[in-house]
C-alpha cells in the first residue's frame, strides 16, 4: 500500500483495474451513463407511441376489433398477449440467469464439493442460459412480427404500425447487440476461463442485460396491456 | 458453492479502497459492497414471476378493465418490477451513490419527458383542447 493515493490509483492501473479520482470503475461510471442515456432514447421511442396511440385512422388495431371501411375485412385485436406474456417470462429468467452466472464468475476460486455443485456454479452453464433464453425471446419477436405483416400490419400502414415497430424493433436491436455480447464472454469463458479477475466484465455485460430486461418491462404495460 | 453460501458477494468497480488492490488483490479491492445471495436472486425472480402473472390475469378481467383502477394498478406492478430487477439484480441498492445518481437522475428527466409530452401533443392534450 502505498502512502498517498495518487500512488495507489498508479498501482491499481498496473494491475488491470480502472480507478478515477472517485474510486470507483471508469468503465462501470461509463455503462451507468451510457444506461442513463439509453433511458432517453426509449421515452422518446416510447412517448412516440403513446402519443400516436388510437389516432390510427385505418386497422389493425391494437386492442381494437377493426371492421371495414378501416380494414378490408373483419380483423381482431393484433396484439397477441399469451404469446408476449411468454417471452415477457423468458426475458426475465433471462435476467435471473445473467446474475447467476455473474455469482458463478465471482465464485470460481471457490472450491466445489460436490457434483451439482460443480454443475451450478458453471459460469458457462448460466451464459449458455442466457444466450438461449435472449435468442428465444428475439424468436418470439421475430413469430410476432412475421405475424403482424401477415395480418396486414407492416411499418408503413398506420400510425399505430410504424411506432410499434419502431419501439419495440429498437427494443429486439439492443435485444441482440446483448446476445452478441454475451455470446463473446462465452467464447472466452471456453479459451482461457472466466475468473474473478474478469467480474468486472461479465457485470457490465449483465447491468446492460438488466437494462434491456427493464426497458421491457416497461414496454409490455404501456404497449401490450394498457388498452 | 456459492448458492449455499449466505454471505454476500463482493460488487465490482464500486467504492474500491485506494490501496487494496495493490495490497489485497481483486476480492479486497471488491468486497466493498454487498450483493445480493443466490437464494435472494431466486426470490426475485419468483416474485418477478408472480407479479407478471398477477398484470396477465387482471388484463383477462372485462370489469377490471373497464375501472378507474386498471391502468394505475399495472403502472405501480411494472414499477415495482422495474425497481426489484434495477435494485438487486443490477445492484443499484448495494452499489456507489454515483451509479444511483447516474441512473436515477436521466430516468427522471426521461419520465417528465413523457408526461410532458403526454400532456403537450397526447390525448390529454387533446380533452383539454375541446
Amino acid at each position: 500500500m502505498s502512502a498517498s493515493p495518487a500512488l495507489d490509483h498508479v498501482e491499481a492501473g498496473a494491475h488491470g483495474h480502472h480507478y478515477t479520482t472517485t474510486g470507483l470503475d471508469s468503465r462501470k461510471i461509463a455503462i451507468w451513463a451510457f444506461i442513463g442515456s439509453e433511458c432517453m432514447l426509449f421515452a422518446s421511442l416510447i412517448s412516440t407511441y403513446l402519443i400516436y396511440k388510437g389516432r390510427s385512422v385505418r386497422g389493425p388495431f391494437p386492442h381494437e376489433a377493426c371492421a371495414p371501411p378501416a380494414c378490408e375485412t373483419a380483423l381482431n385485436p393484433i396484439l397477441n398477449i399469451p404469446v408476449t406474456s411468454a417471452s415477457t417470462f423468458v426475458l426475465l429468467m433471462s435476467s435471473l440467469a445473467m446474475v447467476l452466472a455473474l455469482a458463478a464468475v465471482e465464485n470460481r476460486n471457490i472450491p466445489k464439493l460436490t457434483t451439482s455443485d460443480r454443475i451450478l456454479g458453471s459460469s458457462k452453464l448460466w451464459l449458455w442460459a442466457t444466450c438461449i433464453l435472449g435468442a428465444t425471446f428475439l424468436g418470439f419477436q421475430a413469430y410476432e412480427f412475421t405475424s403482424f405483416v401477415h395480418e396486414g400490419l407492416t411499418i408503413r400502414t398506420n400510425l399505430f404500425g410504424s411506432s410499434f415497430f419502431t419501439l419495440t424493433g429498437f427494443h429486439g436491436a439492443h435485444v441482440t447487440a446483448g446476445v452478441i455480447w454475451l455470446g463473446t464472454l462465452l467464447a472466452i469463458d471456453y479459451k482461457r476461463g472466466l475468473g474473478p479477475e474478469d467480474a468486472i466484465n461479465v457485470d457490465i455485460a449483465a447491468l446492460y442485460w438488466h437494462f434491456v430486461d427493464v426497458v421491457w418491462i416497461a414496454i409490455f404495460t404501456l404497449v401490450y396491456l394498457i388498452s | 458453492m456459492a448458492h449455499k453460501d449466505p454471505a454476500p458477494q463482493g460488487s465490482h468497480g464500486g467504492q474500491a479502497a485506494h490501496s487494496a488492490p495493490a495490497a489485497g488483490g481483486h476480492s479486497a479491492a471488491h468486497g466493498a459492497h454487498a450483493h445480493p445471495t443466490w437464494k435472494q436472486y431466486k426470490w426475485v425472480a419468483l416474485i418477478l414471476t408472480l407479479i407478471t402473472v398477477v398484470e396477465v390475469w387482471v388484463y383477462y378481467i372485462p370489469s377490471f378493465v373497464a375501472s378507474k383502477l386498471f391502468v394505475p394498478a399495472l403502472l405501480i406492478m411494472s414499477a415495482i418490477k422495474f425497481a426489484i430487477v434495477v435494485m438487486y439484480y443490477m445492484h443499484l441498492k448495494y452499489d456507489a451513490r454515483l451509479f444511483r445518481a447516474l441512473f436515477t437522475g436521466p430516468l427522471i428527466i426521461a419520465v417528465v419527458t413523457i408526461i410532458s409530452l403526454l400532456f403537450l401533443f397526447g390525448h390529454i392534450a387533446v380533452r383539454l383542447g375541446s
